[in-house]
């Protein structure tokens, strides 16, 4: 066997200044050959990060640095080399894909500059012949009329084209080792299959080694050759997919891989309770064209909607990023005024009320939101957020306090942590702390806009039962809002697809699982990672 | 699965230190702080430092350089004899005990306009933050109260009513209230997008307790630091003022004051001119390096976007 491409041996990078671990990983062996993706997946705090910026030198300067162990690019150790002999190998030997293209662009160069950039420093090439590599690499990516996208600049280019533009530059010089960090994770289900196949195909091209992170095992099961596992700074387990994913070894491994949630919905009953929630062809538009400006831009964000939601019933609103569905929640939730269109909640339409008239019905719907990190007031204990609601509506503080004590432990936490400010708990803690809010106010409708997505995968799991929970203790109508199929499966009675403010299908979950009616519906299916490994085995 | 209340990441149980300790260790918060102090003391203990009164005129002691000795009459009548110990001015009043007492105006211009304009900048700016319809038209009147020049429109003012500190103190505070309203707007109109104050909403709070509870806190830090570099710039503001002779009585002990007394015989006896400044000067660094420091400590992001 020939040298790999990349080894790594013996790993440790120390962290400065305390934190709640000394180490943000330790003991890291693992190995990357030409030709081959490596998966490194863990969930937020694995060190799967750290451990591809140790391997660029890209380490923070100041908070992290490699204590011991060595890494070595097709033989050569990289530890202990200066800034500039780096500077020399990064570009031309390994390059690095981020995972938000629009950040990692530079907003004011040309896109082709910028892949151009890379020639400039590395090569002898002139202007002439670097244009012509990179309108080369362009078309190798796949992007669209290069001769005419090289002079744009990031912000006229889509999320997918833009990663593109990343994977060009990255490849540019043929690189032996790609790493590529999240690279799919801010993109759209269907852009994320295409990237996912390009990686794959410029792989295969060019025979170069990835190390590849992620926290999707869907993703996981679609491209890599080999899987490591890590938690808490440590290498779990690793060892080829097929072996990794049908049968892993350690408990941990195991535990992540019954956290994702299955494909195959379970059989439900028809919920027939009282209808909650009817919205009756709803719109929401932005941007008016008036006398003043006849040519303003107006966008349907939410075109015609119909929807209704029954006590007891899980509706889930899946779509992609941009299809309107956040803002039909916000709408029921009257957090932005529908254009036109009724919001019936249990028979009152709400839809054209004023705030004064509104305020009073406040309290039959709730909504969870999508960022735990600020979703509660940092300078408010959560005793404080909790009670909030119920006071408004005339409860006293004692009693308000009460019933806070009482939801905590609805949501298994301990009463104690009402005393407590938000930044003392963990992403998972803090959402059941907004889902207790939520639930103070004896709401008839909960909506939750995404409420798992930030979210590491096991973690989700149990905020998901949680959520199933509530809503069979309270008897409530949910209105769930998702772009993750495998939750929509898990958790929604009904489903309704949205593309571009229509809902362009909509009917029970299994249903449309089964047997998909509308194109988009069956390209959102076909683009869903690892469709074809089956997971949740352990739920 | 195990309850998230058990398994799940320990509850952290140190807090992070206070912004206000952080502020406290900072060296420029202490340096500028100890100054402010130091002036604040002057001004406060100004009779009992050996001053006599800083309007008392004396024309057999006209200027006369630092250290040396003269002989002054008191009320009744006696002859004592003084050491000028800052000089006298072109009437023979004692520099010492102006400065000393200037402090006092400048002071009180300072905390003031700081005061009037971050109280008003704010409740504008939340108004105009929260309330969109009304934003237009309160951010094109501050658009145009900072296209006038801050010193034409304090003259403009100051001839317009009588002469005196707080005419003085209202012309240089109207023209800093559109900064801090921009400030306070810029606020609250990124958090008013927060999650936590959706959530408010969505929890039937009222507007008026909202903005209590939820926008106003995110804006004391910033106005803490838009406060200090005020009170900076109108100590400065009212110097220039007493010195182009339109702002507090010239009879009034400010530095601009008496720094514009002493500019006709500036090349003759510097001393009038260079103890005010040095004082002038002195106070507003250590403002400055106070505002810095507490905006490096309270506020990073704002430090790092200058």
């Amino acid at each position: 066997m020939s040298t790999p491409v990349l080894e790594i041996s013996n790993l440790s990078v120390a962290i400065h200044g305390g934190g709640d671990r000394a180490h943000a990983v330790k003991g890291i062996e693992l190995s990357v050959g030409a030709n081959e993706i490596v998966c490194v997946v863990g969930e937020s705090g694995s060190g799967k990060s750290v451990t591809a910026q140790s391997v660029m030198g890209l380490l923070p300067k100041g908070l992290m640095s490699v204590e011991s162990g060595s890494i070595r690019l097709q033989g050569e150790e990289l530890i202990g080399k200066g800034d500039a002999a780096l500077r020399a190998i990064r570009g031309q030997r390994m390059s690095m894909v981020f995972q938000e293209p629009m950040t990692a662009l530079n907003p004011v160069e040309r896109v082709g500059n910028q892949i151009a950039e890379v020639l400039e420093v590395h090569t002898d090439l002139d202007a002439r012949g670097r244009r012509a590599r990179v309108l080369e690499i362009m078309r190798s990516v796949h992007l669209p009329d290069p001769e005419h996208m090289i002079d744009a600049y990031p912000h006229q280019l889509s999320g997918g084209q833009r990663q593109r533009i990343m994977i060009a530059a990255a490849l540019v010089l043929d690189p032996a080792l790609l790493i590529a960090d999240e690279p799919t994770t801010a993109l759209d289900v269907t852009t994320q299959a295409q990237i996912l196949s390009l990686i794959r195909e410029m792989q295969v091209r060019k025979k170069t080694g990835v190390l590849f992170i992620t926290h999707d095992f869907g993703v996981v099961s679609d491209i890599a050759d080999r899987v490591v596992v890590m938690q808490l700074g440590r290498i779990v387990e690793q060892g080829p997919r097929e072996e990794v994913l049908r049968r892993p070894r350690e408990p941990y491994t195991k535990m992540l891989m019954a956290s994702v949630p299955s494909m195959t919905p379970p059989t439900r009953v028809p919920a027939t309770g009282a209808v909650t929630l009817e919205a009756r062809n709803l719109f929401k538009t932005y941007g008016r064209r008036s006398f003043w400006q006849p040519k303003a831009r107006v966008t349907n964000a939410v075109n015609d909607v119909t929807l209704e939601v029954r006590r007891g019933e899980t509706l889930g609103i899946v779509g992609e990023s941009g299809s309107g569905k956040s803002t039909v929640a916000r709408c029921v939730a009257r957090l932005v005024d529908p254009t036109a269109g009724t919001i019936a909640i249990e028979g009152r339409d709400i839809a054209t009320l004023s705030e004064s008239q509104v305020r009073p019905l406040r309290r039959r719907v709730q909504i969870v939101f999508q960022d735990p990190y600020r979703s509660l007031n940092p300078r408010r204990t959560v005793g404080e957020a909790i009670i909030e609601g119920p006071m408004n509506y005339g409860l006293s503080r004692e009693a308000a306090l009460r019933r806070a004590r009482q939801l905590m432990m609805t949501v298994h936490l301990t009463p104690d942590a009402l005393e407590r400010y938000p930044h003392q708990f963990s992403g998972g803690q803090r959402q059941r702390i907004c889902i207790a809010r939520a639930l103070a106010m004896e709401p008839v409708l909960l909506i939750g806009d995404e409420p798992v997505s930030a979210l590491d995968v096991s973690v989700q799991a149990q905020v998901l039962k949680l959520l199933d929970e509530v809503r069979r203790t309270f008897d409530l109508a949910v209105l769930f809002i998702t772009h993750d199929l495998r939750i929509a499966a898990q958790v929604c009675d009904r489903l309704a697809v949205m593309q571009r403010g229509v809902i362009v299908e909509q009917g029970a979950t299994a249903d449309v699982f089964a047997n998909p009616q509308h194109p988009y519906t069956r390209a959102l299916f076909e683009a869903a990672p690892g469709r074809h490994q089956e997971f949740g085995s352990g739920r | 699965m195990a309850d998230l209340a058990t398994s799940g990441p320990t509850i952290a149980a140190v807090a992070r230190p206070g912004a206000s300790a952080r502020a406290l260790r900072n060296p420029g918060v202490i340096a500028g702080g100890v100054v402010m102090v130091l002036v604040v003391v002057i001004g406060l203990l100004a009779p009992w430092l050996g001053t006599i009164d800083p309007t008392a005129i004396n024309p057999a002691a006209r200027n006369r350089v630092p250290g040396a000795e003269y002989t002054m009459r008191t009320d009744s009548g006696e002859r004592i004899k003084m050491i000028a110990r800052f000089g006298t001015d072109s009437l023979g009043r004692d520099i010492y005990s102006r400065v000393v007492y200037g402090a006092r105006i400048s002071l009180l211009v300072g905390v003031v306009v700081a005061l009037i304009s971050i109280v008003t900048g704010l409740f504008i700016g939340l108004m105009a933050g929260f309330f969109r319809w009304l934003d237009a038209v309160i951010m094109r009147i501050m658009d145009g109260l900072m296209a006038i020049p801050a010193i034409l429109l304090a003259i403009a003012m100051v001839s317009l009513f009588r002469a005196g500190v707080f005419a003085v103190i209202a012309a240089i505070a109207v023209p800093e209230i559109p900064r801090v309203v921009r400030l306070v707007r810029s606020i609250v109109l990124s958090v008013r997008v927060e999650p936590y104050v959706e959530a408010a909403v969505t929890l039937g709070t009222p507007t008026a307790k909202l903005l209590w509870r939820h926008v106003l806190p995110n804006t004391i830090a910033p106005l803490i630091v838009q406060g200090t570099f005020t009170c900076a710039s109108a100590i400065l503001v009212e110097a220039i003022l007493s010195f182009l002779g339109i702002g507090v009585p010239p009879e009034v002990p400010t530095w601009g004051n008496i720094m514009a007394e002493g500019r006709q015989v500036f090349s003759l006896y510097p001393h009038n001119i260079i103890y005010p400044g040095i004082m002038l000067a002195a106070t507003i660094l250590a403002v400055n390096v106070l505002g810095d420091g507490l905006r490096d400590t309270l506020d990073p992001k704002m430090a790092k976007r200058v």
